[in-house]
């Protein structure tokens, strides 16, 4: 694959809390337009990697990143960068789904008001949620409550919140873990569907899941010695059926983790 | 617990399982009287002000006490227009929340927001050391510090004032405002601001768009608290703005408040069963009414305008 094919790049990337490392020297490179899965045991650092695309870690004052994070060649980390800009670019939906207590529509538009957005208001909101496949179970209830929903209609209403800003990646942190079994098929559908047009990241627990959606894996580990570094990344389809380190093979038939 | 109760070993368990029934009666008894003794003393405040009160009217007509602006059952000539006290104490109220209110809330947000976890442990109790202040100290800081300032800034302004009386007052219920309108932006969960910075928020926009008004509710009760504590604050109106009950909105000039009246009878020699002595249960039950008023319009206000996570 040539350089230019990857949308995001990390480069000896590592993450401490404190004195705490929770992400070892991890060099990734992300397809465009096309799922990434990160997956990996509880505590590997999957989240915290996935944050460091859209310097989310920022928040949290005890965090440091050391490295690179390119996104199409231009160091995410570089002193210039202003990461609400980079906010714009690449958008995130969340474990939990977080709508605003607000209107569905107020939560779509959330996005583009605050970037400054100056057109029509009501077709972003409309294509946006046609694009989240939400848009025929809300279309008549614009203005009620987002909290009305479902828990499914909630994260489907998250994705299109960040649609909403146009993003060109989006990443994704266990966006079905709190959802039943037919709001995850639905959220995987509409990634599929996404996928033409944006380049997605998604950390999930869920191995299925990640040998379902994802065209490309990557498996983080800790050790007693090591946390949060990469074992191996690749096709999901030869991860999940001929893994060539063997950590991973325990791993994904369910030998620990 | 619930052991004992599949298996009670013969002969003591059935004792024990009555005596506990007992136990649990006589708790529930217990616990009931307490609750029953604060209604009642509540409702015996309002009996011995209704009766008064009637008392009161029965002398005065009810028409003249609620419309007239002229307010002397001290003197020879009476005039009942409780009016008079009810814009000192509007005006006093009203000042003092624009103070309270746009300091408190920016506290608030500054505290919730922005401020290192360090300032805020330090910050937040001295805040709350304000509160715990002597309201008679706030009322000579009034009399003794403020007003020289503020008439050190103009002429115009009497000895006794609303003006100083009302920054005071401000000041005083300022830790309130601040620290009940932090505690209710702090309680708005995290992901509410992760979502808002996701989309590419800025800090201010975080705050102002999605913290505060997911928090309005418990900011307005913290707003209406602060105002039915700024209408019943007694010591502070009573020694730094006048004993001149006077229907104005002027805050340079010495006004009465609806409380400092009440205690100016209460240690005057109004004799007991007198009219001015009546007075003070009107004034007082009015006093009731409004804060009454202001509680209901709050628990209205709140419900219709949370905006409720989860």
């Amino acid at each position: 694959m040539l350089d230019q094919d990857f949308i995001l790049q990390t480069r000896g990337l590592s993450v401490y809390y404190d004195s705490k490392i929770a992400v070892t020297d991890v060099n990734l490179n992300v397809a465009r337009n096309r799922i990434t899965s990160i997956i990996g045991p509880s505590g590997c650092g999957k989240s915290t990697l996935l944050r460091c695309f859209n310097r989310m870690n920022d928040l949290i004052p005890s965090a440091r990143v050391e490295g690179q994070v390119l996104f199409d060649g231009l160091d995410l980390y570089g002193p210039d960068v202003d990461p609400t800009e980079i906010r714009y670019e690449i958008g995130m939906v969340f474990q939990r789904p977080n709508p605003f207590p607000k209107s569905i529509y107020d939560n779509v538009a959330f996005g583009p008001r605050i970037n400054g957005f100056k057109g029509d208001m009501d077709e972003v909101v409309e294509r946006s949620l046609v694009r989240a496949a939400l848009w025929d179970e809300v279309k008549d209830r614009l203005k009620a409550s987002a909290l009305s929903l479902s828990g499914g209609q909630q994260q489907r209403l998250c994705i299109a919140r960040a649609l909403a800003v146009e993003p060109r990646v989006i990443l994704m942190d266990e966006p079905c873990s709190a959802l039943d079994p037919f709001a995850t098929l639905a959220i995987e559908e509409l990634m599929r569907e996404l996928s033409e047009d944006y380049s997605i990241i998604i950390v999930t627990h869920n191995m299925q899941q990640a040998a379902r959606v994802s065209h490309y894996t990557a498996f983080l580990m800790l050790e007693e010695t090591r946390v949060g570094f990469l074992v191996e990344f690749g096709e999901s389809r030869k991860i999940f059926t001929n893994p060539e380190d063997e950590r991973t093979e325990a791993y994904i038939t369910g030998r620990f983790g | 617990m619930s052991k004992d109760v599949v298996s009670p070993p013969l002969g003591r368990g059935t004792r024990n399982a009555w005596k506990r029934k007992f136990l649990e009666r006589a708790i529930a008894i217990l616990l009931f009287l307490s609750s029953f003794l604060s209604i009642l003393i509540t409702a015996g405040i309002v009996a011995v002000l209704l009766f008064e009160a009637i008392t009161f009217f029965v002398d005065v007509s009810f028409l003249e006490f609620i419309t007239g602006t002229r307010w002397t059952p001290l003197f020879s000539s009476k005039q009942f227009g409780v009016l008079a006290l009810v814009a000192g104490t509007t005006l006093t109220a009203v000042l003092a929340m624009v103070v309270a209110l746009p300091l408190g809330l920016l506290s608030a947000i500054y505290l919730s927001e922005y401020s290192p976890d360090g300032v805020r442990r330090l910050v937040k109790p001295i805040l709350e050391v304000l509160a715990g202040i002597p309201t008679v100290v706030y009322g000579y800081f009034a009399l003794l510090f403020v007003t020289p300032i503020l008439r050190g800034i103009s002429g115009d302004i009497a000895v006794f004032n609303a003006l100083s009386a009302s920054i005071v007052m401000g000041i005083m219920i300022l830790p309130m405002v601040s620290s009940l309108s932090e505690d209710a932006m702090r309680a708005v969960p995290r992901n509410l601001r992760e979502a808002a910075y996701a989309l590419g928020s800025t800090k201010l926009e975080v705050s102002t768009l999605v913290v505060v008004p997911a928090a309005l509710s418990g900011i307005m009760s913290a707003f209406i608290l602060a105002v039915s504590r700024a209408i019943g604050e007694t010591m502070i109106v009573t020694i730094a703005a006048g004993q001149n009950p006077s229907f104005t909105l002027n805050p340079f000039v010495p006004i009465e408040t609806m409380t400092a009246y009440i205690v100016q009878v209460s240690q005057g020699d109004a004799p007991a069963g007198s009219i001015e002595f009546k007075t003070i249960f009107a004034v007082a039950l009015l006093l009731f009414a409004i804060t009454l008023i202001m509680n209901l319009l709050s628990q209205y206000v709140v419900s219709r305008f949370r905006e409720e996570y989860e």
